[in-house]
């Protein structure tokens, strides 16, 4: 069966811009669960849970590292130029890497 | 472990950076840049940021204060993940503008402001000063540990004396290899492979200490989470206001402080390494902080109580016994102070001698032209800056007596550098921003940090007295450094941060708001916003026409070098279409020529230097449209009319130039022929008188001989003559046949030498030659050759008008071609006639009939062409100067091809 493929040029080049979306996103991200444990940690509890606290912020921060490693590559500079800058139109329900 | 030991091992680790900083320069000039400048290097040189105090300190500051250290870390990888932001453009601008650091950044965006440079190196060194005296100490201190727990019972006699050859070793290593050349953008491959190999024994070492402490000490990580939950760590409180201020403060420092900065954006040789850097940084961060807390909970469960946690990096594997995993740590500690000292202080004496001395020296020097040699002027003052800076962290850390104070230092730097911030986000996101805001801006911060921070660290009763912290300077309450306006309780630190900041931001913004700014400010404005949308948001802002080409290679060859100026002007001529080293000076070669500077002396030196040649600067009408993005069609159109008008006017130049050629040349060939004419004519009469007498016949022998002798002199005179026109027309038809052989230079020069002697013999001539450099095998048609050299030389024998006459000859191989330069000391060539020299009949005075018929240097051009090679006059060198460059192996005739 045939998958209805909604009316959009230049998909490659929107991809390339949700791409630098997510880029610019990422240490927001970052900063919110950084700062997370303020909510937390100081809430006067007895529980001695340093270490789970330590391995909670080293794996957020290994998730950051993945990410950011994942993003840098097709990222490229921001130099390249945006093949065939396209028209956008109906973006709404474009799965991520598209029927092509 | 024997103390000489530890010093044997240290001489050889210093030893094996010099061999790999030196090699990577070797490399990187033959060309091999490709893997100095890979993503991986440039990764790794950014792992400065983790200094001794980062080694040593992270442990002692989680014994201290638990998962906190953390912050130190997460600011940068916070600003490295979104690199997206901040940094991508930070690094476009810095390559665009020939960015040489923050403080020429900052002056750059607002209007190449001298001023502004000041302040900000002010700030820097103020703030870094404090910071590579802690490095000093981190040495001293890991020196101390082995020297207390050397078996030999051997104690360090003076720590002061350690730490002064220290900071006298890394000063010599600095200025070899920091200060080693002047060229462009301000890197220094060397030191950055010599930096990227510390790291990694940085790295090494933690993480082997780690392993170690985990696994060997402790039972794996699960005994480990059990130990850390068991021990007083855990009982640490988490600060809301510290966690975040520490983890913004952190952020703020790591594009700001001077030193990574310097690697950020100044070392980066390629945009794309950024990316790598996104994700590999906070690795790095990660790895070096992953063994921390194990370390700090096992350091202060095994190790006796009171013991400084600062050092257990150190002592914890002495404590067990491994000397050998102690050597490594030591040897990642002193890695990690020796990097940062070296990078902090090229990047605070590239401050200190492009934004203090060069512009008191373009103000105090009496001549208006620009004399002496800059570069060396440039590099000196860098030398003595960089061991300035050492000497001021050295006096610090003396006067300071090394006290714990030290160690709450990191931080109070972190906080001096990050008011920098607002002047740099501004200047890069916000056209608005003015030089007034970011100076207020600036000095207020700078101001406030010292007030509440910088000055009070030194503790009560030591710059202020106790009263001044209790009830406040003049019994004022609301000024306590502590409490500012009455805001108490809150941690010095974050209040300092908050206070500092705040008014910094506040009074950036109003300054700005209300001043206005000048034209090239808002030209600079727009091409740092918007660095990624405009192609070359660049102001033109010289006037042309005004400013003499050889001026400014003279200018440039003293900042830049012989070669390369030279190599820029003869490119800058091909780009334009004319031949020869002088350019047409139009704004755009100005402009690039001005970039080209500010890589060596800094914006606001090289705009200074060009303005002072150029005349005033200007802001064309286009760049203000660009500014004022109102779109005034009729104005725009009304520039491209004037950009036109001069484009047309620029040509007509040419035109006309190459019109008066063609007279001058007419006019010579008349005067040529007519002299040609009289040449042949005065000989061929005599030959006709005396032939005349000797038909008839009753002459005495003698006589007649001696009448014979001079028909025959004459007729030889006429065969030379014949003999030049002739070879003349071979050589521009290419159908000379070479005689290509293998001849050596140093020969060639000798036998041109000997046989231009004969030319005016009674001058004497002082030569300078330089014998191992004309060491060289060519393999050319060594008598063509002969001749153009001899020529050279007689030519300058004949026509150096200098009382006491040299003669230079500079040899120099560049890839596969020779160049050897003739220069002498006379008056040289005036610029209206170095056009014409090469061509046929050109005699530049009449008065001199040296012999020749203006014939020489045209033969010289055609065998030069023939030889594959070139002849050209070069300006600006203080005399007549002459370039003649061929290949080193010239493997069949030049035009075979064309033929």
């Amino acid at each position: 069966m045939k998958r209805r493929s909604p009316v959009f040029l230049a998909r490659r080049a929107y991809r390339l811009r949700r791409l630098r979306d997510a880029a610019r996103l990422l240490p927001l991200v970052g900063m919110f669960f950084f700062l997370l444990p303020i909510l937390w940690a100081p809430g006067a509890t007895d529980r001695r849970d340093t270490a789970i606290d330590g391995i909670y912020l080293f794996v957020i921060w290994g998730l950051l590292i993945a990410i950011a490693a994942l993003l840098a590559r097709p990222l490229g500079t921001g130099e390249e130029p945006e093949a065939g800058e396209g028209q956008e139109r109906d973006d709404s329900d474009i799965p991520p890497g598209g029927p092509r | 472990m024997p103390f000489n030991l530890l010093v044997l091992a240290c001489l050889t680790y210093v030893a094996f950076l010099f061999l790999i900083a030196f090699v990577a320069e070797r490399r990187a000039l033959s060309g091999g840049r490709r893997w100095l400048g890979s993503p991986l290097v440039y990764t790794l040189s950014l792992s400065i940021y983790c200094t001794a105090w980062t080694f040593y300190g992270a442990v002692g500051y989680a014994a201290r204060s638990g998962l906190e250290f953390v912050t130190i870390y997460l600011g940068p990888t916070l600003v490295f993940v979104g690199w997206w932001w901040v940094l991508r453009k930070l690094v476009r601008i810095g390559r665009q503008q020939r960015v040489t650091s923050i403080a020429d950044m900052i002056s750059s965006r607002y209007g190449k402001s001298s001023g502004l440079g000041v302040i900000v190196t002010l700030i820097c060194v103020v703030a870094a000063t404090p910071y590579i005296a802690l490095q000093l100490q981190s040495v001293t201190l890991s020196f101390g540990v082995f020297a207390a727990a050397g078996t030999y019972g051997w104690a360090l006699p003076d720590t002061n004396s350690t730490a002064l050859w220290v900071a006298g070793g890394l000063a010599l290593f600095t200025i070899l290899f920091g200060t080693r050349n002047l060229d462009a953008n301000e890197q220094h491959t060397g030191v950055v492979i010599a930096i990227a190999v510390e790291a990694v024994v940085k790295l090494v070492a933690l993480i082997a200490v780690g392993i170690f402490v985990v696994w060997v000490v402790a039972d794996g990580p699960g005994d480990i989470v059990a130990r850390i939950n068991d021990s007083r760590i855990a009982d640490w409180d988490l600060v809301p206001s510290r966690w975040a201020g520490l983890i913004a403060l952190s952020a703020a420092a790591v594009i700001t402080l001077p030193r990574m900065f310097q690697v950020l954006v100044v070392e980066c040789g390629d945009d794309r390494n950024l990316g790598t850097a996104s994700w590999a940084f906070p690795l790095y961060l990660a790895g070096m902080s992953i063994f921390v807390v194990p370390i700090a909970v096992v350091g202060l469960k095994v190790m006796p109580e009171g013991a400084n946690p600062d050092l257990f990096v150190l002592t914890l594997p002495l404590s067990q016994g491994q000397g050998g995993l102690a050597m490594l740590a030591f040897l990642g500690g002193f890695s990690s102070a020796t990097s940062m000292v070296i990078v902090a202080s090229i990047a605070l004496a590239t401050m200190v001698s492009n934004h203090v001395v060069m512009p008191l020296w373009l103000r105090l020097r009496p001549a208006r032209a620009v004399s002496g040699d800059v570069r060396r002027l440039v590099l000196n003052a860098r030398r003595f800056s960089i061991a300035g800076v050492l000497g001021l962290g050295y006096l610090y850390y003396s006067l300071s007596g090394g006290s714990a104070a030290l160690a709450a230092i990191g931080l109070i730097s972190f906080a001096g550098v990050a008011q920098m911030l607002p002047a740099m986000l501004g200047g890069i996101f916000w056209r608005g921003a003015t030089r007034v805001g970011a100076g207020i801006g600036l000095v207020t911060g700078f101001a406030v940090w010292a007030y509440t921070l910088f000055l009070p660290s030194f503790g009560p009763g030591g710059v202020f007295p106790l009263e001044v912290f209790t009830i406040g300077p003049f019994g004022l309450g609301w000024l306590r450094p502590q409490a500012l306006f009455g805001v108490e309780g809150m941690d010095p630190l974050i209040h300092a941060l908050f206070w500092s900041l705040t008014c910094n931001t506040a009074c950036f913004a109003l300054g700005s708001l209300l001043s206005f700014p000048s034209p090239v400010e808002r030209v600079q404005g727009l091409a740092f916003v918007n660095v990624f949308d405009t192609e070359r948001a660049e102001p033109r802002a010289w006037e042309v026409g005004r400013v003499e080409p050889e001026e400014l290679l003279k200018l440039a060859q003293r900042i830049l070098g012989d070669e390369l100026a030279l190599a820029f002007f003869e490119t800058a001529a091909q780009a334009q279409g004319t031949g020869g080293y002088l350019p047409d000076p139009t704004p755009e070669f100005l402009d690039a020529l001005e970039r080209k500077l500010a890589g060596a002396v800094g914006a606001a030196a090289a705009h200074a230097m060009i303005a002072e040649l150029a005349g005033r600067a200007r802001v064309t009408v286009a760049d203000l449209i660009r500014v004022a993005d109102e779109t005034a069609q009729i104005m725009e159109y009304s520039s491209t009319l004037e950009s036109q008008r001069e484009e047309l006017e620029r040509t007509a130049r040419q035109l006309r130039e190459a019109n008066e050629k063609l007279t001058q040349l007419s006019i010579q060939k008349d005067a040529f022929l007519s002299q040609i004419s009289h040449e042949l004519r005065t000989p061929m009469t005599s030959i006709r008188a005396f032939s005349e007498i000797l038909m008839e016949g009753d002459v005495p022998p003698e006589m007649a001989a001696q009448q014979a002798r001079i028909i025959h002199d004459e007729a030889i005179r006429l065969t030379r003559l014949l003999d030049d026109l002739l070879n003349l027309s071979v050589l521009e038809n290419g159908t000379v046949q070479l005689d290509l052989r293998l001849a050596n230079l140093n020969e060639l020069i000798d036998k041109a030498l000997r046989a231009a002697g004969q030319t005016r013999p009674e001058r004497v001539f002082v030569v300078h030659r330089d014998l191992p450099s004309e060491a060289l095998f060519l393999r050319t048609d060594p008598d063509r050759l002969a001749q153009v050299f001899i020529n050279l030389i007689s030519n300058s024998r004949k026509y150096c008008d200098a009382a006491r006459p040299e003669l230079k000859i500079n040899v120099k191989q560049r890839g596969a071609r020779v160049i050897v330069d003739f220069i002498d000391n006379g008056s040289g060539i005036p610029k209206d006639k170095q056009q014409i020299i090469f061509e046929k009949f050109t005699r530049l005075t009449d008065s001199a009939r040296a012999g020749g018929a203006g014939l020489g240097l045209a033969i010289c051009r055609e065998i030069m062409a023939n030889l594959g090679g070139t002849i050209a006059y070069l300006p600006a060198q203080g005399g007549a100067a002459f370039r003649v460059t061929l290949p080193l192996r010239l493997e069949k005739h030049p035009f075979a091809d064309a033929a």
